[in-house]
């Protein structure tokens, strides 16, 4: 893997990159069976992809529902009970169908073979089967959707869930219940793929850091995941046999509902944050060109995460009877997740110190990431403060916290990521002025729809309701403008929506190593061939082993695959 | 287990050597690799399996603490004897699948591989209709909490059911779980017998050799842990009120 092989560059065909073609995974062979069938990892997650940009469209249609009844402050579009159903819907589809295996299942499952330098998963089978999987749980749900939906909230509290709800709750409970086996199996093959796939030379130390994020949040896919299994099984069976296990009229316990629901869906967040924080790790060394400051403090904090992660799901039991000695604990275990979560917001701005940064949309991701992170995770901070959670449980305030999260967050970074490795994926450029532009709309659009809800939450506003009172006039200004974000943020994603299904045609021809990175992945063709690499890669360098981009534009790319004479190394143009 | 000695002696035969040659995936570099990522796939499977069961163990002990005495009353009518000659059985037949894993590791010949891997399947067949016959009984005695026929049929039972601090719904909640937990696990040996058919036929066509014997070892990995999860459940269940059978 010398950095410079004028051989290869001499013998490569001088015009095969606007005529013809090379053998990569996606010309490999054609037709509907050849996707269908697939074992190649690259292919799945653009199965995965196609799949989860579905379901985000439907999950952002029920947004865009929602956000048009709470123009006005009467209940006059649509009535509490399909309010219900519009909530329900949103979070359902959002957090177990997009959310949740968005960056795992679409660019970890790209990425981690090509990035730890091997030829596929472990287990190829069981990637496809947990694409099938994702489907037929996709399918129920959606079945249950269609049928006259659900209404409980996409917590399925008991006992509303288990004895009152009269809608589809068994059908979708089934239908996330077999969505888990697909996480469960992902996260499986992740981590045996981590531990066993390595390159030679591909110490743990000289892993990406996307690597270790998605290590740790493969910990929580195996360890969690089950239990929320079971205990929709448990909700389900119940509403079938009328026995109690969480009715209290029949001698169950509700709240042992929640603590089995949190234990799951609280580590479940960081499912959705962890990737995301290992593609800003990615994004922000890149296209700041340094080595990431403090790889190690970096790679442990995805870790702690993950460990604090499954200690604190109590703190969404603060107001529902749970021992306030308990409370206490759980405050405080939380208060600790902010440490590693600093550790690597300050390891990333330390990064960017003194870099040469760049503004391409990547990194404008990346930055707006650590941003609305950080109002996101400090808001979190108030929340895991027994006396204040009090106050805004169940509010507003609650609503826009996850959302500066989960959005803020984890579709930031998910849209980072597309676009960062969307050459490696098409092996076509997108529209870098379309994507600033549409990621600028994005970001205004993001924080008019949310932050005006934290100011909603904290006057009272509670969360799930249909209606507000005409006598607080400061409340219809707030969510007015909570609606006009939403419409601002709705018109951006369709921006990227466009211009990517438009690049693949039409995009620049994309090289090797466009921005250029240091990674694996672009040390091979762009897009790569069906097994990842002509020659098993030997890996002698550290991670992150940036040089100047002035030495890269004149004496050559980090890779073999260079841009030959005359070619901008950034964009690939002649 | 097979030791080195063990293993240095026997033969593979070509036939075996290709079998192992062609069960190598083609994105693993060798054997070992393969084996090594199998493995830990596997226990990572069962990493997973315990959190699964783990959840209804969590039901299990947060109301036994709550209603004792119905948990003693529900339990005292399981019939242990079944439930004891069942744990036996489970045990001969973690020992005649580990046997079949030596067998296939240490390369003897395909009929004794085959031979422990049948009296496995039987022994667990076995455990299966023990358990079936238990069931029937138990709908006999109108014990199936689904739905309101929840109605014991012998009033002794009854009474038992309905005195001492027990109540009729809490002992159904007891029965709830027995079934959820025993039916669970069912589920796993009938899951586990539909897997070791076609490794007993591959034992057969001489596939397992000391090169190659992955697939019986990781079965056997799944066969033991559903064993243990038995081995944890027999005295949780059937044990709790065998005092208080004695007096009816």
């Amino acid at each position: 893997m010398s950095s410079s092989n004028p051989q290869k560059t001499m013998t490569a065909p001088p015009d095969w990159r606007s005529k013809l073609p090379h053998v990569n995974y996606l010309n490999a062979n054609y037709g509907i069976k050849s996707w269908l069938f697939t074992l190649d990892h690259k292919r799945i997650a653009l199965l995965y992809l196609l799949s989860i940009s579905f379901f985000f469209v439907l999950g952002g249609a029920y947004a865009v529902a929602i956000r048009m009844e709470l123009l006005t402050p009467a209940g006059d579009l649509v009535q509490s009970h399909t309010y219900n159903k519009l909530f329900t819907h949103h979070g359902i589809l959002m957090v177990f169908f997009f959310l949740i295996p968005s960056i795992p299942a679409v660019l970890g499952n790209f990425l981690i073979p090509l990035m730890i330098g091997a030829k596929d998963l472990a287990f190829p089978r069981l990637n496809l089967l947990s694409w099938y999987i994702y489907m037929a749980g996709g399918v129920l749900t959606l079945w249950a959707l269609m049928a006259g939906g659900v209404d409980t909230g996409w917590t399925f509290y008991t006992p509303y869930s288990t004895k009152f709800s009269n809608t589809y709750v068994m059908l979708a409970g089934l239908g996330v219940f077999v969505n888990g086996f697909s996480s469960i199996l992902t996260g499986l093959n992740f981590i045996v793929t981590i531990h066993t796939m390595r390159a030679p030379g591909m110490t743990w130390f000289r892993l990406p850091l996307f690597i270790w994020s998605h290590y740790a949040t493969s910990l929580i896919f195996v360890l969690g995941t089950p239990v929320i299994a079971i205990t929709v099984l448990l909700v389900a069976l119940e509403r079938l046999a009328h026995i109690g296990i969480f009715d209290p009229a029949l001698g169950g316990d509700p709240v042992l509902f929640q603590h089995l629901f949190w234990f799951y869906s609280h580590p479940a967040v960081y499912i959705m944050i962890l990737p995301s924080m290992g593609i800003i790790s990615e994004l922000i060394a890149t296209h700041s060109r340094k080595n990431i400051f403090g790889y190690s403090f970096v790679a442990f904090s995805s870790i702690a995460i993950a460990v604090f992660g499954f200690l604190v799901w109590g703190h969404h039991m603060f107001t529902s009877t749970q021992s306030i000695y308990a409370g206490l604990i759980f405050s405080i275990v939380s208060y600790a997740v902010a440490i590693p979560s600093a550790v690597k917001v300050f390891n990333w701005t330390a990064t960017m110190y003194k870099g040469s940064i760049s503004w391409d949309t990547p990194m404008l991701y990346a930055m707006f990431f650590i941003g609305l992170f950080v109002i996101g995770g400090m808001t979190g901070l108030f929340l895991a403060a027994l006396g204040l959670d009090v106050h805004v449980h169940d509010t507003y305030f609650v609503v826009a916290h996850f959302h500066y999260i989960m959005v803020g967050g984890a579709l930031m970074g998910y849209l980072g990521g597309l676009h960062n490795w969307w050459p490696k994926i098409t092996g076509r450029m997108y529209p870098e002025a379309w994507a600033r532009f549409s990621a600028l709309v994005i970001f205004v659009g993001f924080n008019l729809t949310f932050f005006p809800q934290f100011l909603l939450g904290y006057m009272g506003m509670p969360r799930r309701y249909h209606a507000y009172p005409l006598d607080a006039p400061l409340w219809q200004v707030l969510h007015v403008m909570s609606s006009a974000g939403a419409s601002i943020l709705g018109f951006g994603m369709v921006i990227p929506l466009v211009y990517f299904i438009w690049s693949m045609r039409y995009g620049k021809f994309a090289p090797a190593n466009p921005w250029p990175a240091t990674g694996l992945e672009w040390r091979t063709a762009s897009p790569p061939p069906t097994e990842n690499f002509e020659v098993t890669p030997v890996v002698t360098w550290e991670a992150y082993e940036f040089r100047p981009i002035e030495e890269v534009k004149t004496v050559g790319g980090d890779n073999p695959d260079q841009p030959r004479a005359g070619e901008n190394p950034l964009t690939g143009n002649r | 287990m097979a030791t080195h000695a063990d293993t240095a002696g026997v033969h593979t035969t070509p036939a075996q050597h290709e079998a192992a040659q062609s069960a190598l995936a083609h994105h693993f570099d060798n054997m070992e690799q393969q084996k090594a990522a199998t493995t830990l796939g596997m226990w990572l499977f069962l990493v997973q399996e315990v959190m699964f069961f783990g959840g209804l163990f969590l039901v299990y002990a947060i109301y036994r603490a709550l209603y004792p005495q119905s948990w003693a009353a529900g339990s005292s009518h399981l019939n242990w004897v079944l439930g004891g000659f069942n744990t036996v059985v489970l045990i001969c037949s973690s020992l005649t699948m580990a046997l079949a894993v030596w067998a296939a590791q240490a390369g003897r010949p395909r009929k004794t591989q085959v031979l422990f891997l049948v009296l496995t399947a039987v022994l667990g067949l076995t455990f299966l209709g023990v358990k079936a016959f238990e069931y029937a009984d138990k709908y006999q005695d109108g014990l199936i909490p689904f739905a309101g026929w929840f109605s014991p049929t012998d009033p002794e039972t009854r009474e038992l059911f309905t005195t001492h601090g027990a109540t009729l719904q809490n002992v159904q909640m007891f029965y709830w779980i027995y079934f959820a937990m025993t039916g669970l696990h069912a589920l796993h040996m009938i899951i586990g017998i539909a897997i070791i058919i076609p490794i007993i036929w591959a034992a057969w066509r001489e596939r397992y050799s000391p090169e190659y014997y992955a697939p019986v070892e990781l079965f056997g990995l799944y066969w033991h842990f559903v064993d243990i999860v038995w081995i944890f459940l027999f005295p949780l269940l059937y044990l709790l009120g065998a005092h208080l059978a004695a007096g009816h």
